[in-house]
């Protein structure tokens, strides 16, 4: 039987091999993914048509936005799944797991000290990917990630009670759902001043100093915000779920 | 695209993957997947994603492995082989 399998894994590598052939070559022009209608019109109008310098971010947040939007719904539900799943395994483990607070004493005063003065400097370029999104690689998704790390590598150079006296695990799911209501307002707010839902170049009567074209760019600034608060919640809620097995107390 | 830098992060990746398949001890393992997602995003990085590369890099490499650790560090050592 483990052989027979071996023969199939190794029969369909030669196929898969075999076919890799057909692709198109790196780079090429002429490919079906570059030569198509719709990426020669993102490729050449984007910049035109929202003022935006990084086209990915274009089309993840503008072009794509309904998307968008809904990755960041299957995030936190994401995370309210661990909090269910996990939830539902402390009320088992109570009885017989007694809570072991972690040991004072091996706390490295070295690691707590470089993570303390680290800490602000991660959150801070975090908020500039965020910012930065649209002229540069990075984003909401990418900037939240980094947000949420500066989160969890508090709670492990101290301890896990020490970042949930920050945000705790109520309050995280709050933000969380805050960061959706701000991404799904903005398209709300695109239909009310008389557009589509997400359509954010009717925006620009609300913006000081700002054409259709820029409404779209800070448009898309506002859902990424939207994004990063969801994401880097969730990152550190399903960490503290996870590290605590659902206890949210003791940690790793 | 530089075919020798390709070819010595694909050799690794194979050697990272087989690595973390075959590791008995899950803590080496999930540390091994994580340099197997750092290379990952050095091989998109190279192949100009570097959106993708950098979403690799902070969900792939970071986040995911220490959820990852964080997971081993409450599994019990209770088995036989």
């Amino acid at each position: 039987m483990k052989y027979l399998s071996l023969i199939i894994v190794i029969v369909t590598g030669i196929l898969l091999l075999h076919a890799s052939q057909d692709f198109p070559d790196w780079g090429d022009a002429h490919s079906p993914a570059n030569s198509n209608q719709i990426s020669q019109h993102f490729i050449t109008q984007t910049g035109e048509q929202t003022a935006v310098p990084n086209f990915v971010t274009a089309v993840l947040a503008d072009y794509r936005g309904f998307d968008t939007l809904f990755e960041t719904i299957v995030v936190f539900i994401a995370g309210i799944a661990i909090m269910a799943v996990l939830g539902l395994v402390r009320m088992d483990s109570l009885v017989n797991a007694p809570d072991s607070p972690r040991d004072p004493t091996d706390r490295d005063i070295i690691v707590i000290q470089t993570c303390r003065v680290i800490t602000p400097v991660i959150q801070l370029f975090a908020l500039y990917v965020v910012a930065h999104g649209h002229h540069s690689p990075g984003g909401g998704f990418q900037g939240g990630v980094i947000f949420g790390a500066s989160l969890i590598l508090m709670a492990i150079s101290r301890d896990l009670s020490a970042a949930l006296k920050r945000i705790s695990a109520r309050r995280a799911f709050i933000l969380a759902m805050v960061g959706i209501l701000i991404y799904a307002g903005i398209g709300m707010l695109c239909i009310f001043m008389g557009g589509n839902f997400l359509d954010y170049s009717v925006l620009h009567p609300l913006l000081p100093a700002t054409d259709s074209v820029m409404a779209r760019s800070h448009g898309m600034l506002g859902v990424e915000i939207g994004v990063a608060f969801t994401v880097s919640t969730i990152m550190f809620a399903i960490y503290a779920l996870l590290s605590s097995g659902g206890r949210l107390k003791g940690g790793l | 695209m530089i075919w020798q830098f390709d070819l010595i992060i694909l050799v690794f990746l194979i050697i990272t993957a087989v690595i973390s398949l075959n590791v008995k001890d899950l803590l080496g393992a999930s540390m091994v997947f994580g340099v197997y997602s750092f290379l990952i995003c050095l091989l998109w990085a190279e192949m100009a994603a570097v959106d993708v590369a950098f979403t690799e890099a902070a969900v792939g490499a970071g986040v995911s492995a220490v959820f990852l650790i964080a997971t081993v560090f409450n599994t019990k050592r209770d088995s036989s082989d």
